[in-house]
């Protein structure tokens, strides 16, 4: 390696793994939140981390940086402070926002179809493996299977 | 026969269900809200450049009127200005602003430049307000009957023809009453 190159390849990675270091310091400048004990803060981690941010619609209220998260997330830091319910902050998000804003939607009308889907694509899926299974056992006489021999890699 | 079809059919139905999926993924940002049909939010705000001046939610009512959701960061907002400027002008509809998360001084530049259309400019300086009514981004619009219901609300900017099937449509048939 060419002594200049090698030198600023000892400048850069240093400085790169520095600012890595230093990224959430400097994405979340904005002013803490303060809890009155380590249960409310701890209910306030769960709450945005289950509630949806609106602006940038993969990310959690918790890992957001949009200035609507950091609304939503002063909004309720204050309704804790006020000491309401997870339930009341929920329906307050959801009156707002529609059951969108919930990562884990409640069970109902609309929201069925969400929740059911996967067990019923798992029991299509299981019926479909049953029918096959079921189909080649009376194929086989209800022998046990054993893969075909071949030309290939008949034994001497 | 069975065993060559049923894999077909699995295929096709995969098919018409991604086909399904990728047309509503557009549509998918814009969110249904719980609003409609609902009164609008409380709220006491000041009017844009006169601090001291406030205007509650029940001084709105007893006529339809538009609130639109605006700022002066907001880029698709000048693309829809001419738009809220062209349902203004036609004197049928109040049109009112609320300006959201902006600084008032850039709000009235911003005024200044592309021209004020409005009746009435809500200043939602902190986004409190913004809230309730539901609002994540700028530009969204709400229309509000003389009862104080929202009736319509509208994601991203209006078009004419959005205004003519959504609002001047509802307001020639008398349902905005």
């Amino acid at each position: 390696m060419k002594p200049r190159l090698a030198a600023s390849v000892l400048i850069l990675v240093p400085s790169l793994a520095l600012i890595l270091l230093l990224w959430p310091m400097l994405t979340l400048a904005s002013a803490p939140l303060i809890f009155n004990d380590s249960n409310q803060e701890q209910r306030f981690q769960s709450l945005t981390e289950e509630l949806r941010c609106l602006v940038c619609q993969n990310q959690n209220l918790a890992d957001s940086d949009a200035p609507l998260a950091q609304d939503l997330r002063q909004e309720i830091h204050d309704m804790l402070m006020d000491g309401r319910t997870d339930d009341e902050i929920r329906s307050f998000l959801v009156d707002r926002y529609g059951d969108f804003v919930l990562y884990r939607p409640a069970i109902k009308g609309n929201t069925l179809m969400l929740w059911l889907a996967p067990a019923l694509l798992l029991l299509g899926g299981g019926m479909v493996v049953a029918y096959n299974v079921r189909r080649h056992r009376l194929t086989d006489d209800g022998s046990v299977f054993e893969p075909e021999h071949t030309d290939q890699d008949s034994t001497p | 026969m069975m065993s060559r079809v049923i894999p077909l059919v699995l295929f096709l139905l995969l098919a018409i269900l991604l086909a399904v999926g990728l047309t509503i993924a557009d549509k998918k940002t814009e969110l249904p809200s719980p609003l409609i049909g609902k009164a609008i939010p409380e709220f006491t705000l000041p009017v844009l450049g006169q601090p001291d001046t406030l205007v509650a939610h029940s001084d709105l009512l007893g006529e339809p009127f538009l609130l639109n959701v605006w700022a002066s960061w907001c880029i698709t907002c000048r693309v829809e200005h001419p738009v809220i400027e062209d349902l203004a002008n036609s004197g049928k509809l109040k049109v009112v602003g609320l300006n959201y998360r902006d600084d008032p001084a850039d709000a009235q530049a911003w005024l200044q430049h592309f021209g004020n259309p409005f009746a009435l400019i809500l200043a939602d300086e902190a986004g409190r307000t913004a809230i309730d009514f539901g609002v994540y981004a700028a530009p969204e619009s709400f229309l509000v009957n003389a009862q104080g219901q929202i009736v319509f609300k509208q994601i991203g900017a209006l078009t004419q023809e959005i205004v003519q099937t959504e609002i001047l449509d509802r307001l020639n048939k008398g349902e905005l009453q």
